[in-house]
């Protein structure tokens, strides 16, 4: 089997949630392998939680605002 | 009420009864979840109004992807089922919602309300039948609505400029202005639309950014770039972007024929004839009424201009002639966002003035059961799993989400429902929470920046917290967009189901902020702003302090005449002062300043300080800043030596008294942009050209045989006030255009005054000899701006001028909650200008002051005392100056040191704070580092 990455998104309320909201209104299709957390701003993600994401697992972490 | 339009308006101011026919969607607004399934199935094919017939759209359809309400609509004309009973219905098979009435039909609804607003909007000048520009016949000549949706990522090309002949790169682009302005002879529109020029140099630049090495020319007459930070724009867009700026009108459009280049013939800045080809022409198309607004204004009763927009006041920009009706937008005038938004509050104003007695009549207080304590009960999670008709359930296996969402620590309870927004499904979902004593709930449906609000209400009518829900977007980040793969989307489900459950798990019941409201508002300036905001205010019904730092209130409008459109401003500023005076509303403080500043929104202290230095204490909720601007005093054409080269106030003044050396005088040049739009002073002074144009005039209309010059860079009459400039040159005003880098010499020569300025024309130096130089000195920010913006932690921007939070969404707001600005203070600006920003400032200040309260979002940053050692690291990152830093106290295991506190009213819950805080201090209810960690283990538990 080919390597399936693991991503963690960590998408502003105000801008990059609201743009995959679109992205599914627009249909447009994307890889099924990434996992969106919302937070109000990207400032708010603490960089412990991008550890927390590698050490438990993530291939990689996207912090989207 | 969508796809309505008024037919009637009876009665009078305050009563009305307005008479509106609501055509039919065809489409149960009630039913239709917008999930797009009809649309998609839809064999009609016709072309998009939004993207400007660039595009298609289907018989069934919603504008555009952000229309709001976001429902669909049938298309009475293009359906194939309407136009033919019994045939086509595809849409109504394929809507799970049932949300298709094929035999909807208009509707009549009588209202009663004691104010109408108009704001019907314009619409574009179609080139097609000039001619001349081929539109229509040329398939590369399109207008500049439809160059905006070709660079639109979610236009017809996604963004990628191809010719429409031949779907060819574009290489050269020509931009040509005013297309249906500044025109009698083609198309009768003979004011300027006002925003043409601004537009077409944002698409230039977005071009030239979409398509590397793209040439973009904009051929115009005027480069009228008046608004706020726009000679900047301009400058950027030459010096930077290097978009090729001509001035020349070209009279026509030709094809080569052969290759569908378009060949421009036009005359050069050295007077040479040129021809030049482009892959695409734009036309910079103007703003015109249409004709249903013509209709709406006959319907209304209210009078229109010459030019066909409504009639105002410049003193009362936003009343029609009809008591009762206002305007807001482009239907009083072509205008801009900024302008039409500040219209819109303004109107608003107007409205609030004239019913203010019958403010809070029909407001009612929503109830609610009382709240369950579930602080010391253990997690029971119900969760609810939307099919949303088959926009989920057609791609992941609800069934089997629900079965897994079963398993999930803490679940007691689960349920899959058709719709989940439903109304008859909301009541279901409080009736389980009770039943089964829920205490968190997890709804499995689509976003919850639509949605949350909805079930947050359901779990308040269940006697829940409203924060203890969560949802799981399975829909617009799930099926939706792995539809394709139905095995991973129902798998990536289970992920969101177990991240959310895992998530309200640790939710708490937060009490939104409630934080009580001085009901008074300050105002800062005297001037004709400050004044109009002030009386609105008090109109309305609040009490307000209105601090002016001279002895007399009137402030610039003083030294004003008239209006561009004749009013005559010293009788209407003597009205306003009187009205000022006699309100009992209004606290007049002259010759006093505001010196110190305490609290936030809804509660200020503002300390104003008298000449004498004895201080005074304002509690107020709101405030508005308009301490207005200051006149240039020139350094530049010999004004300090030659006395008679004067500023045009000065000059005014000796008009006004026919001073003898003005009488006499019979030749007059006056130089334009004096102080503006150079340096560091790259911004229009907005009012300079119509001032000058109404002097000259004056001057001819006085004494015809007098030569009277204008050396300008672009002559700026905008709008409406266009007619003046053609007046002026009707009556023999001679207007001679210069460059930056060819200013006029201005010298004495005995009793002659020598003007040396390069003739745009002729192309040779030009020496006028003048009796006396009149200088259209610039206006400037007051000195002391930024100190007053200090004190309110409001921002003056590169100018002096103060800056607003958002050029168009926020235009008379300040980023401090609170704080709101008008006239001059903000950027040069005429009077009805200033009036209607006064008023719009004073609409926003009464959103504020109408309450007791306000009640704020719970989502706020709250500081655990037991991990903040006062670090203050947060202090500085917090962009509302939410957080101060205070001592804190020794304790029995504890010494003495630091603490932050967060003033919720300012907080905004954005959470930079716990981003930054290196020992979890402080913390955002609702998104905790124990909540979001959680949702992090649940994403990758499996």
């Amino acid at each position: 089997m080919s390597f399936e990455p693991k991503i963690v998104a960590f998408c502003c309320n105000w801008c990059s949630y609201a743009a995959a909201d679109l992205a599914g209104t627009a249909r447009m299709q994307y890889p099924h392998n990434v996992r969106i957390i919302r937070v109000m701003c990207s400032g708010m993600v603490h960089p412990e939680f991008v550890m927390d994401a590698l050490s438990q697992g993530a291939d990689g972490v996207m912090v989207l605002g | 009420m969508t796809l309505s339009e008024v037919v009637k308006i009876d009665g009078v101011a305050g009563n009305f009864s307005v008479s509106v026919k609501e055509s039919p969607r065809y489409v149960d607004m009630t039913k239709c979840i917008a999930c797009g399934a009809c649309t998609e199935k839809c064999p009609k094919k016709v072309d998009s109004e939004y993207d400007a017939a660039t595009g298609k759209r289907k018989a069934i359809f919603v504008k555009y992807a952000q229309a709001v309400p976001l429902k669909y609509q049938i298309d009475p004309n293009s359906c194939i089922r309407l136009q033919k009973p019994g045939a086509c219905g595809f849409c109504e098979k394929v809507c799970d919602a049932g949300a298709i009435n094929f035999d909807d039909t208009e509707k009549m609804h009588q209202i009663n309300v004691g104010a109408v607003v108009l704001a019907p909007g314009f619409e574009t000048y179609d080139p097609t039948e000039a001619g001349v520009w081929g539109y229509g016949v040329y398939k590369n000549v399109i207008t500049s609505l439809q160059l905006e949706r070709y660079l639109s990522a979610s236009g017809p090309t996604e963004g990628h400029l191809i010719r429409p002949s031949d779907g060819k790169p574009v290489n050269k682009v020509a931009f040509l202005q005013c297309i249906g302005s500044r025109d009698e002879n083609l198309c009768g529109n003979g004011y300027c639309s006002s925003v043409c020029c601004m537009y077409a140099i944002k698409e230039a630049v977005i071009a030239k950014d979409h398509v590397p090495g793209l040439q973009t020319t904009i051929f115009y007459m005027d480069m009228r770039t008046h608004g706020k930070d726009f000679d900047q724009y301009l400058e950027r867009a030459k010096e930077d972007s290097g978009v090729r700026f001509v001035r020349c009108r070209v009279n026509g459009v030709e094809t080569d024929g052969a290759s569908s280049d378009l060949r421009l013939r036009y005359v050069n800045e050295h007077g040479r004839q040129i021809e030049e080809f482009f892959d695409m022409v734009v036309l910079s198309v103007g703003l015109q009424t249409p004709k249903h607004v013509l209709d709406l204004a006959h319907t209304a009763d209210i009078k229109l201009t010459a030019d066909n927009f409504a009639a105002t006041s410049d003193f009362a920009p936003v009343q029609t002639s009809r008591e009762g009706i206002f305007t807001c937008g482009a239907i009083a005038g072509p205008k801009d966002i900024p302008q039409s938004v500040v219209e819109g509050s303004a109107a608003a104003a107007a409205v609030a003035d004239l019913l203010a007695p019958a403010r809070y009549e029909l407001t009612s207080e929503a109830s609610f059961p009382a709240e369950k304590d579930i602080s010391r009960e253990d997690p029971r999670i119900g969760v609810f799993v939307c099919h949303c008709g088959s926009n989920i359930a057609g791609v992941v296996d609800v069934k089997a989400v629900e079965e897994y969402a079963a398993t999930l620590p803490d679940v007691v309870y689960v349920e899959r429902n058709l719709f989940s927004c439903s109304q008859d499904t909301q009541e279901m979902i409080a009736k389980r929470i009770q039943e089964k004593n829920l205490n968190r709930i997890v709804i499995a449906a689509c976003t919850p920046r639509t949605h949350e609000p909805l079930f947050r209400e359901t779990l308040k009518a269940a006697g829940l917290n409203e924060y203890l829900v969560e949802m799981a977007n399975i829909r617009n980040h799930n099926s939706w967009v792995h539809s394709k793969n139905p095995e991973a989307a129902t798998a990536k489900a289970k992920d969101l189901v177990r991240m959310a459950a895992a998530k309200v798990t640790f939710g708490d019941s937060l009490k939104p902020i409630a934080v009580p409201i001085t009901q008074k508002g300050l105002v800062i300036g005297g001037g004709v702003a400050g004044m109009t905001a002030a009386l609105n205010l008090a109109k309305q019904g609040f009490g307000v302090h209105l601090v002016e730092k001279s002895d007399t209130l009137g402030g610039n409008a003083l030294n004003l005449k008239h209006t561009w459109s004749g009013e005559h401003v010293p009788t209407q500023v003597a009205k306003l002062i009187d009205k000022v005076i006699w309100n009992d509303r209004i606290i007049i403080h002259k010759e006093h300043t505001v010196t110190a500043v305490e609290g936030f929104v809804g509660n200020f202290r503002s300390t104003i300080t008298g000449k004498d230095g004895s201080t005074k204490v304002i509690e107020h909720g709101a405030g508005i800043v308009a301490i207005g601007g200051e006149a240039y005093i020139p350094s530049e054409y010999n004004y300090e030596s030659i006395t008679r080269v004067v500023t045009s106030v000065q000059f005014d003044k000796l008009f006004e008294l026919k001073e003898k050396h003005v009488k006499q005088a019979k030749r007059f040049v006056f130089i334009q942009c004096v102080g503006s739009r150079e340096g560091d002073h790259m911004y229009c002074s907005k009012v300079c050209c119509t001032h000058s144009v109404q002097s000259a005039m004056a001057l001819k209309k006085e004494s015809p045989d007098r030569n009277v010059y204008i050396l300008y860079r672009d002559m700026r009459t905008y709008a409406q006030r266009e007619a003046l400039y053609r007046q002026a040159r009707k009556l023999g005003v001679i207007f001679i255009n210069y460059e930056l880098h060819g200013k006029p010499k201005v010298t004495e020569n005995g009793s002659d005054i020598d003007v040396e300025v390069w003739d745009h024309v002729l192309h040779r130096p030009l020496l006028i000899k003048a009796d006396m130089v009149i200088l259209a000195t610039a206006i400037r920010p007051k000195e002391d701006a930024a100190d007053l913006g200090k004190l309110y932690k409001v921002p003056v921007d590169g100018h002096g001028f103060f800056q607003e939070a958002h050029a168009k969404l926020k235009p008379v707001d300040f980023s401090t909650d609170g704080m709101f600005v008008a006239g001059l203070a903000h950027y040069p600006k005429p009077v009805e200008e200033s009036v209607a920003q006064a008023l719009a400032a004073s609409a926003r200040a009464a959103t504020l002051l109408s309450k007791t309260q306000v009640n704020l979002d719970a989502i706020k940053a709250t500081v655990d005392e037991n991990y903040c050692d006062g670090c203050a690291l947060c202090v500085d990152v917090c962009p509302y100056n939410a957080i101060t830093l205070i001592e804190r106290a020794a304790e029995a295991d504890r010494a003495a040191g630091k603490l932050i506190t967060v003033n919720k009213a300012q907080c905004k819950g954005c959470g930079l704070c716990q981003g930054t805080c290196p020992k979890r201090g402080v913390l955002v209810s609702g998104f905790t580092m124990k909540q979001i960690s959680a949702q992090i283990q649940a994403a990758l538990a499996v």
